[in-house]
């Protein structure tokens, strides 16, 4: 993407510089081939007389070829004779295995598949000459696969080279070792590498190299590089007279640093001294690695990337020297520039956001950050595209900041005319994403109304996200909910096929939670929904809330009842099947509100195209509508079309903050807690990237349903959940082990609460009816329940009935549902806290949910029985246990456990008619468990006997445990 | 209704640009270039749709011909405008190549607009449009000769002039056939089918009705059964061929071809392709291919084919070429063939052996070696066919030509005083035999 040009240069440089090229596309290699050959090349050691003509008219042979099919036809030529030549009757000298090893080469980056050579190119690694042993290792690192059997021949050609002594095989060594890059590669070398690296009498390009090589190997399969001795003496390469060297050696430990580092904290000292006497160099003093003014950018990339693997150094000679340094590259920002050239502004510019990166990634001078967020000012309207995208981008982390956020805000009318004026789509989003993180109470509503204002001609990719932003920006900084319902109702109208489904739950569920705003919401909806065409949502929201409240303005005589239920209507046809679903809803209520339309709306019920829809849903809904306005008494409607009653508080977090902020009592302010937009501890572990777009999706959560709080991006932070840490509470189990063979009864009991249950299973599913019943004569308030269990087991509470209170005397019902996905042991646990007295009890129990629950009885004959008996022959598939009978041993009451139990009992199949002999199948969402038991009893030992056989250990084991405690 | 057409080089230069409709904008031409021409795979489709614009093109030897449209046009009907395109072409200035397009591109685009009026398909029969689109200017017309076009041109029978005046009055019928096989290694023939022309060249005077008669299967049976002689229907069961399937030239009488299966017609001026037709049945295979191929080691292969010619001995075939594929990891070939050329053409990976003539009823072979080089590829050679080429002087369908009847009622020539030449070639198409 052009945004990231300013990285560009940087990493090109490496590659123009021969020993730290390490990665090259295959046509960058044609080319250097054919211009090799045609004796343009730089490389020293090519001098002109050792050109190979045969090379050079072949390929100008290929590039003369008129079609496609002749250049077939010539390559077909051309690999014949090289098969002939390759035969082996004849041993061909150095310079024409070489030749015809790079015919081959070319063919095959022509694209062209080359099954032999790879000998003749291995044989050329054993050369003398550099060129041959270039084209060698450039076939072997192009050409030679990871499992080929050449390799151990190959790999023995490296070790020479290696040890050879001559840097300029060696370097042509690791090069290889590099840019094949294997395992295999990794296995043989990764071991002596780093002793090349830190030997003291090594040249300087192989040190390059092999940091270089190292660096690669690491990447690869950094199991296999070992950690030792050397990596102290490589962070003393930051130290190395060579530039290139520190280059090289700077991405090696920032890497090797990334992964553990503790071992390389000593690289902070050198490379903040490095760094500093680097920015304050003169720009000639570096000499080769002064690029356009610019003192070693790369290296002052570098070093600023690995300084933001680490914390800001304590020590505080150190820290202000860094400090100093990224004032001084600040400053230098400042200066005007030294040439007109791209080149110098864009490595000026990389070190200045490398160095605003790590300010950020430090977080602590607030000073830097300011100045930081200055400069990016400066930026944000630069007329480089690209500045502007990165400065924004920048930004975005600096407003996460406490220190900078302020700063951030100043810039909020650029940023905003940003939005507006700019041409590039990504930066604009860049300006939305930036808005979204300055945002807070006191420019949410300037924020919201512009973000709505350019939602109208935004692009549509990024529609949805701004969606999902101005509506989280509005219920999190609402003030007042008429301007909540307002911004939402404007979102509905401007882009309501963005608006996600949450987003008008969210709307209707706050409308219906406070009742201050149900009149001026049913005045909105009202006044929105004149318009001639809206959208479907918008129908949606308008339906349920003139349905819920429509009686609320109602008394205005150009709002009466019947010119409500028209406007409902007149968009009725124009909807999908669940708007009209949600609308016929709305009508049954209109009937409950004014009893006046109600010949109206059974008419509409009535038509034919209602009665006999095709969808069954509104079928099903007209007629059930139909009878219930004919038969019932305005009582029963009344009682049956209730106002919805307010959703549970405990499903919105956000709503819960909504209301704090509402109070009289000033909380603490809840909201600098900022949320990360490029979150900084993402942000360490990116440093590869920094530029990266950060995906972030802090809004699927948006309504925090599903009661975890979101992981990862803490936008929502979860108030409630964390009031309710709960304090270590006793499980009580003690009914626990007499649901084993039965469902219904008392759990618990104590003087305050009682709690009965009620439990059906079918299959792997299972519901628990739980009844509270309040023993004292006072209100239990705030009352809640929440159950918790293992993931092997899915239970969802409907909490449809829980009422914050329970009054003395009165009983509470409640439904859990419950999932068995497979084998389990633990039991949910069902935590319960309400007030009593102004004194919080928390009470949990363990729910009587055990394996055997999800049994279904099998019937079977007593050979079957058998057959299968001994099929889960296997020693891990039987449990058996011998235990004293606690009970007295009565056949009638074992045979109704065995049956509570939840298996068939199986009668006549075992010889002994005293024995007890059952079979079923527990069913789990995962898998099927069959189950075969045998209970022996010994009425003279009081003992019984009891041997389980199924399909799985840990069941065996589990249902024996369960069962045998019940004699 | 095509848009436009245009004619590319090898390389995706415009040599010919012709818009018919407004409809197909310059940048078609840059699209095609683009997504077919300089396709980094090859396009094989000759239908592409690129950006709600199809492309139909045909290729040949360099050069590419491209309808385009908008429309949904009937496929079948551009590549055979393309077709007949490309014959016009051929008859005005022999091949298809860059330079004789590029020579000839004022004539091109007069030909252009002649057959292809806003898009539809007008008259593309050579001999007509020979009589007033010339290569040597235009010659001073008479009024009365305008005339004459005119009317020829909107007449009934467009492809021909009236008042054509030969002193000699003369007619030359080809039969031109391939036969297309394949046949396993054990001689079982898998596939096989003859697909053949008629191509006729008159040279007779005023208006002539012509009357052509073949040994149809259906027409000799009938005929039989009209004599209602058994034997006779027992006789003419060999001689006959079965037609699948066959197509006429526009003179045809095609209502009369149906009822009672007789072509009659009134022939165009000068050469022409009468029809073409395909059977399937009772193919005369004439040569047979033995091929014996052993792999001794990993390193070499010895190959023998044997070629056995299977007609009358007093003919002969000719322009015979037996191409025997080898290996893609070949090093080195040795032959040895006791008739015609053979040698080991790199390039094309293939053994390629040649013989000028032969009779029928004789046979020959060839056996080579073949060295290989070992290879780290594990991938076993695939044994492509080994094709043929040959030029044979009879049918392989059996098609013969009972008569060719020339009815002229107002000249005073009569059937008898037209001389009439009758000339079978069988060629080989896709003639292969797997080893």
């Amino acid at each position: 993407m052009q945004h990231y040009g300013c990285r560009q240069p940087l990493n090109s440089k490496e590659e123009e510089n021969p020993p730290t090229c390490m990665e090259r596309s295959p046509t960058q290699l044609c080319c250097r081939l054919a211009r090799d050959v045609t004796g343009i090349s730089k490389m020293p050691a090519v001098s002109k007389g050792d050109g190979m003509r045969g090379l050079a008219v072949f390929i100008s042979d290929i590039r003369n070829c008129k079609s496609k099919e002749a250049e077939v036809k010539r390559i077909n030529k051309e690999l014949a004779n090289i098969r002939s030549k390759f035969k082996g009757d004849k041993a061909l000298d150095g310079y024409s295995k070489k030749k015809y090893v790079c015919k081959l080469l070319f063919i095959f980056l022509l694209g062209h598949d080359i099954d032999f050579g790879h000998m003749e190119a291995v044989n050329l690694l054993s050369s003398n000459k550099y060129t041959e042993k270039q084209i060698g290792y450039l076939f072997i690192s192009v050409l030679v696969n990871s499992n080929s059997d050449l390799i151990s021949l190959i790999n023995n050609g490296i070790k020479n080279d290696l040890a050879s002594r001559n840097p300029t095989f060696m370097n042509l060594a690791l090069h290889c070792i590099a840019n094949v890059g294997s395992r295999e590669m990794a296995e043989a070398f990764a071991s002596q590498i780093p002793s090349i690296l830190v030997a003291g009498d090594t040249m300087d390009s192989v040190k390059q190299s092999a940091a270089l090589c190292l660096l690669r190997l690491n990447r690869t399969s950094p199991d296999l590089v070992p950690m030792g001795e050397w990596t102290a003496r490589v962070v003393h390469l930051l130290n190395d007279q060579h530039l290139g060297v520190v280059t090289a050696a700077a991405s090696l430990i920032t890497t090797l640093a990334q992964k553990s580092p503790e071992d390389f904290k000593t690289s902070i000292s050198l490379a903040v001294a490095r760094l500093s006497r680097i920015v304050t160099s003169a720009s000639i003093d570096l000499q080769d690695y002064t690029y356009y003014f610019v003192a070693a950018p790369w290296l002052s990339v570098k070093l600023l990337r690995l300084l933001q693997c680490y914390p800001p150094p304590e020590d505080a000679a150190l820290r202000s020297r860094l400090t100093e340094c990224l004032e001084t590259i600040l400053n230098k920002a400042q200066e005007p520039p030294k040439s007109k050239k791209v080149q110098h502004s864009n490595a000026k510019n990389a070190v200045l956001f490398e160095a605003i990166a790590l300010i950020i990634h430090h977080d602590s001078e607030p000073t830097l950050l300011v100045r930081a967020c200055n400069q990016l000012g400066q930026f944000l309207q630069h007329r480089e595209t690209n500045l502007r995208y990165l400065a924004l981008e920048s930004m975005c982390t600096l407003a996460s900041s406490e220190f900078s956020h302020e700063a951030v805000k100043t810039h909020i009318d650029t940023v905003i005319n940003a939005l507006k004026t700019e041409r590039d789509v990504s930066v604009r989003q860049r300006a939305v994403d930036l808005l979204y993180a300055m945002c807070d109470r006191s420019n949410a509503k300037q924020i919201v109304a512009e973000m709505l204002s350019y939602l109208e001609n935004a692009d549509y990719s990024i529609r949805e996200e701004m969606v999902l932003k101005v509506a989280i920006l509005a219920e999190k900084y609402a003030v007042d909910y008429t301007w909540y319902v307002d911004t939402i109702l404007n979102l509905i109208r401007i882009a309501g096929d963005y608006v996600s489904e949450e987003v008008w739950y969210r709307v209707i569920q706050i409308v219906i939670n406070q009742d201050d705003v149900q009149g001026y919401a049913a005045k909105t909806v009202f006044e929105a929904l004149q318009a001639p065409a809206c959208h479907e949502n918008l129908v949606k929201v308008g339906g349920y809330i003139l349905g819920e409240f429509g009686n609320l303005i109602a008394g205005d005589s150009r709002s009466s009842p019947l010119v409500q239920f028209n406007l409902l209507h007149s968009k009725f046809h124009l909807c999908s099947v669940p708007t009209r679903a949600l609308l016929l809803s709305a009508y049954i209520k209109f009937i409950n509100l004014f009893p006046e339309v109600k010949a109206t709306i059974q008419d509409v019920l009535r038509s034919d195209s209602q009665l006999r829809n095709a969808d069954v849903e509104l079928q099903q809904r007209a007629i059930e509508y139909l009878r219930l306005s004919c038969i019932a008494s305005t009582d029963i409607l009344a009682t049956v079309l209730e106002e919805m009653p307010p959703f549970p508080e405990r499903e919105s977090s956000i709503l819960a903050k909504l209301k704090k902020k509402k109070g009289p009592g000033n909380l603490p302010d809840i909201d600098d807690t900022r949320w990360n937009v490029n979150g900084s501890a993402e942000h360490s572990e990116d440093t590869e990237s920094t530029n990266k777009v950060t995906p972030h999706h802090p809004f699927t959560d948006l309504l925090n349903l599903n009661s975890t709080p979101s992981a990862g991006a803490s936008l929502l932070v979860d108030v409630l959940s964390d009031i309710s840490t709960p304090a270590p509470i006793t499980v009580s189990e003690d009914n626990f082990s007499r649901f084993v063979c039965k469902n219904n009864g008392v759990i618990y009991e104590d003087q305050l609460l009682q709690i009965g249950l009620k439990a059906e299973y079918r299959q792997n599913l299972g519901r628990i009816y739980v009844f509270y019943g309040n023993k004292t004569s006072t209100q239990f308030l705030s009352f809640s329940s929440s159950v918790t269990s293992s993931d092997t087991l899915k239970t969802h509470i409907l909490s449809t009935a829980v009422d914050p209170t329970v009054d003395g005397g009165a009983q509470l019902q409640q439904v859990v549902n419950i999932e068995c996905l497979s084998d389990f042991t633990d039991a949910p646990v069902l935590d319960i806290q309400f007030r009593y007295g102004g004194t919080l009890q928390k009470i949990a129990v363990k729910l009587p949910v055990m394996l055997n629950k999800f049994f279904q009885p099998t019937e079977m004959t007593s050979q079957d029985f058998f057959q299968r008996w001994k099929q889960l022959g296997v020693p891990q598939q039987e449990v058996q246990t011998i235990f004293k009978a606690q009970h007295p041993m009565d056949t009638d009451v074992t045979n109704a456990k065995i049956l509570g139990f939840g298996v068939a009992l199986l009668i006549g199949v075992d010889p002994n008619p005293a024995n007890f002999v059952g079979a079923g199948v527990i069913h789990t969402k995962n898998t099927q468990v069959g189950c075969l038991l045998r209970l022996e009893p010994n009425t003279q030992a009081q003992m019984y006997r009891l041997t389980l056989r199924t399909s799985r250990e840990s069941v065996s084991q589990r249902l024996c445990d369960l069962l045998s405690d019940q004699f | 209704m095509i848009g436009g057409l245009f004619i590319y080089n090898h390389k995706g230069e415009v040599l010919i640009s012709r818009v018919y409709r407004d409809d197909i904008g310059r940048n078609a031409v840059d699209a095609f270039r683009v997504n077919v021409i300089h396709a980094r795979q090859q396009v094989r489709s000759p239908v592409t749709n690129i950006a709600r614009t199809s492309f139909f093109h045909v290729k040949r030897s360099n050069i590419w011909l491209a309808a385009v449209t908008k429309q949904n046009v009937n496929a079948a009907m551009v590549f055979e405008f393309l077709y007949k395109m490309c014959d016009v072409m051929t008859a005005y200035f022999g091949k298809i190549s860059e330079e004789n397009i590029k020579n000839n591109f004022v004539l091109i685009y007069e030909l252009l607009d002649e057959i292809l009026d806003f898009g539809y398909p007008q008259n593309s029969e050579t001999g007509a449009l020979k009589t007033f689109i010339t290569q040597q200017g235009i010659k001073g017309q008479t009024k009365e000769e305008q005339s004459q076009i005119t009317s020829q041109v909107t007449g009934q029978i467009g492809w021909r002039r009236e008042g054509i005046k030969y002193r000699r009055n003369e007619l030359f019928l080809d039969v031109l056939e391939s036969v297309n096989l394949l046949m396993s290694p054990q001689g079982q023939v898998l596939s096989a089918h003859v697909s053949g022309r008629v191509v006729m060249k008159s040279y007779l005077s005023g208006m002539p009705e012509c009357k052509f008669g073949m040994n149809d299967k259906i027409v000799i049976d009938k005929q039989g059964k009209g004599a209602a002689s058994d034997d006779a229907g027992k006789s003419s069961g060999k001689q006959s061929i079965a037609i699948d399937d066959c197509t006429f030239h526009q003179c045809v009488r095609l209502s009369k071809f149906d009822s009672e299966r007789s072509i009659s017609f009134i022939p165009p001026d000068g050469e022409y392709e009468l029809m073409r037709y395909r059977t399937t049945k009772d193919i005369i295979l004439p040569f047979r291919v033995i091929p014996l191929v052993r792999e001794v080691g990993r390193t070499k292969l010895e190959v023998k084919v044997v070629i056995k010619s299977n007609f009358k001995p007093s003919l002969l075939a000719q322009k015979i070429e037996v191409r025997i594929p080898t290996p893609l990891n070949t090093s080195g070939v040795q032959v040895i063939c006791m008739k015609g050329k053979a040698k080991y053409k790199a390039s094309e990976n293939a053994i390629v052996w040649k013989i000028k003539r032969m009779a029928g009823m004789k046979e020959s072979q060839i056996s080579a070696e073949i060295e290989l080089l070992p290879t780290n590829d594990k991938k076993k050679w695939a044994r492509p066919p080994i094709s043929m080429n040959f030029e044979v002087p009879f049918a392989p369908s059996g098609l013969k030509v009972r008569y060719l009847k020339v009815f002229e009622s107002k000249l005073n020539y009569s059937d008898h005083d037209v001389i009439k030449w009758v000339r079978y070639i069988g060629r080989s198409g896709i003639y292969e035999t797997r080893c």
